[in-house]
């Protein structure tokens, strides 16, 4: 299963026959296809339907028990990644232009210095997503929202080729889902490759022209509107989401 | 008294005193910073943990070759050293959670330590290694110390911002780069290092003490860490000269003294420290306009 898009556009990751898991158990089964440069990519299934552990995968962070991902000669500081529900320590006495600053990550390193010009991209970065007078702000004190706009202001400077977003618009207001939403069409295009794993279909209808749906194996992946088809949907929300503790070896072909 | 006699003359007068002064400032130089570190990591056991695994280190240092600053030195960062890395590994490799494998750590080695000191040693040298003596501190320990700290603050600026982000973020850390790990093991030598400077003028026990009380107090006060890890170190070295005064003018035991004195700012500040103090929570003053 693939996704068709235009035959013009590079591709930018191919999976083949990818299998990621955890102790064995696949979380996705024998995933195969390419997504293209440039593709706004939603990545939808039930909960456990193993689209946080794809994006995992694609980051480098587990490793696949079967099959591989080609990222096209992306190295990892290509790739930005915001994880769901970020692990960050809020409590740490770190203000909000520092936290987006680490965005430069990729320029400044270890040691690189933060210059007049870098200073102008952050400001920049922080009006983007309407953080601007937050810049002294401890980041323990911020909302949900304002932390999730602080994250994004950081994708935004981390000036990736691929950004995988994890469950981003979880748990925001109506205001701040718009404003992000006008980020990620903004990242689309200027070319970047976008997936982003969300929950709210009538979005993803109205924002994401790709869609894979993943049920543990692929269940449809393509255009939108065909791919949450509502057959598609039903097949999806029958997978099991339990581990099997008993299950055997795979014997799928390869 | 005057002011001169009771803050200068004692420094003016003995050369001890002096020796004792640049030490604890030297020894605040370095332990300000790390104890800050100690704490926004959520280390401030292991730091415990590793100044009692510095004990039989030392102790077999002294054992060979008695009051020898190179043996118990060298001693006590390996022992130190095997502590770190030994409680990781338990911990990662079984099923027993961090603090409970420093804990059973710790405790081995007090013990250990306390063992092997007395197998050569008098009751005074056991003293001398669990609480320090930081009246005696001779050039050779001076340069020790000041050394570590110089090393120190040099790693520190290296590793400044993986350190930060490990402990903010370090999913994003790990998504941008491998300093991570090597960090964290720069950071735990560090620790190893300030702990063992600390050991030959506070003891092993209280050493620990130089790092996490002024920094704990520090974090009443500071909302930045740039802040905090300043006034860490001012804490640090605030304490160390107030306590060798107490200890002069009350003829206390030095040591303990600089701890006790950094412990009455950490009591003051847990009482009236501006960012999350007990009186500022109680008392609650009106809420703003905005």
């Amino acid at each position: 299963m693939s996704a068709p898009a235009d035959a013009s556009a590079k591709a930018q990751i191919a999976f083949s026959d990818l299998t990621l898991g955890y102790e064995r158990h696949p979380a996705v089964h024998h995933l195969s296809g390419t997504v293209h440069e440039g593709t706004l990519l939603a990545v939808c299934g039930p909960n456990g339907a193993g689209k946080s552990t794809l994006l995992k995968g694609i980051t480098g962070a587990l490793r696949p028990l079967g099959g591989g991902i080609d990222l096209k000669g992306l190295s990892t500081r290509d790739i930005a990644y915001l994880p769901q529900g970020a692990e960050i320590d809020r409590s740490f006495p770190i203000s909000v232009f520092d936290m987006v600053a680490m965005g430069l990550w990729r320029r400044a390193g270890l040691f690189g210095g933060i210059g007049a010009k870098d200073r102008e991209r952050i400001e920049a970065a922080l009006a983007a997503v309407g953080l601007q007078g937050f810049e002294t702000r401890p980041i323990g004190t911020l909302s949900g929202g304002q932390m999730q706009r602080t994250l994004f202001a950081r994708l935004l400077l981390q000036d990736a080729r691929l950004i995988l977003l994890d469950e981003p618009f979880t748990a925001l207001d109506a205001s701040t889902v718009a404003d992000l939403v006008a980020l990620v069409g903004r990242w689309h295009r200027e070319g970047r490759t976008v997936m982003a794993v969300l929950h709210d279909f009538e979005m993803v209808r109205q924002t994401f022209p790709q869609t894979l749906l993943l049920a543990r194996g692929p269940v449809a992946w393509g255009p939108t509107r065909d791919a949450l088809s509502p057959e598609n949907l039903l097949k999806a929300r029958r997978m099991g989401e339990a581990w099997h503790q008993d299950a055997t070896s795979c014997t799928r072909a390869a | 008294m005057t002011a001169y006699e009771v803050l200068v003359a004692p420094f003016a007068e003995f050369e001890f005193m002096r020796r004792a002064l640049v030490g604890v400032l030297a020894l605040s130089l370095g332990a300000g910073p790390v104890g800050a570190f100690l704490m926004l990591r959520r280390m401030s056991l292991t730091g415990d943990a590793m100044a009692h695994g510095i004990l039989p280190g030392a102790a077999i240092g002294f054992l060979m070759s008695g009051l020898n600053l190179f043996a118990m030195t060298i001693g006590g960062l390996i022992a130190g050293l095997v502590v770190a890395v030994g409680a990781g590994v338990v911990a990662r490799a079984t099923q027993m959670k961090e603090d409970a494998s420093l804990a059973a750590f710790y405790l081995i080695s007090l013990a250990l330590g306390v063992m092997i000191v007395s197998l050569r040693g008098s009751n005074l040298d056991l003293l001398h290694v669990l609480f320090g003596t930081v009246l005696g501190i001779d050039d050779a320990t001076l340069l020790l110390i000041a050394g570590i700290s110089t090393v120190t603050l040099a790693t520190l600026a290296v590793i400044w911002r993986p350190l930060v982000l490990e402990c903010v973020d370090p999913t994003f850390l790990a998504s941008v780069s491998r300093a991570g790990g090597a960090s964290h093991i720069a950071f735990l030598s560090l620790v190893v290092l300030n702990l063992v400077g600390g050991f030959h003028a506070l003891g092993t026990l209280l050493a620990v003490g130089l790092m996490m009380l002024p920094a704990a107090t520090a974090r009443f006060f500071a909302r930045d860490l740039t802040a905090l890890v300043t006034l860490a170190t001012l804490v640090a070295a605030a304490s160390g000269v107030a306590g060798l005064l107490v200890s002069y003018h009350l003829g206390a035991p030095s040591g303990p003294a600089i701890i006790l004195v950094a412990g009455c700012a950490y009591a003051l500040a847990v009482l009236f420290g501006p960012v999350g103090g007990l009186i500022g929570r109680l008392v609650p003053r009106r809420h703003l306009e905005a």
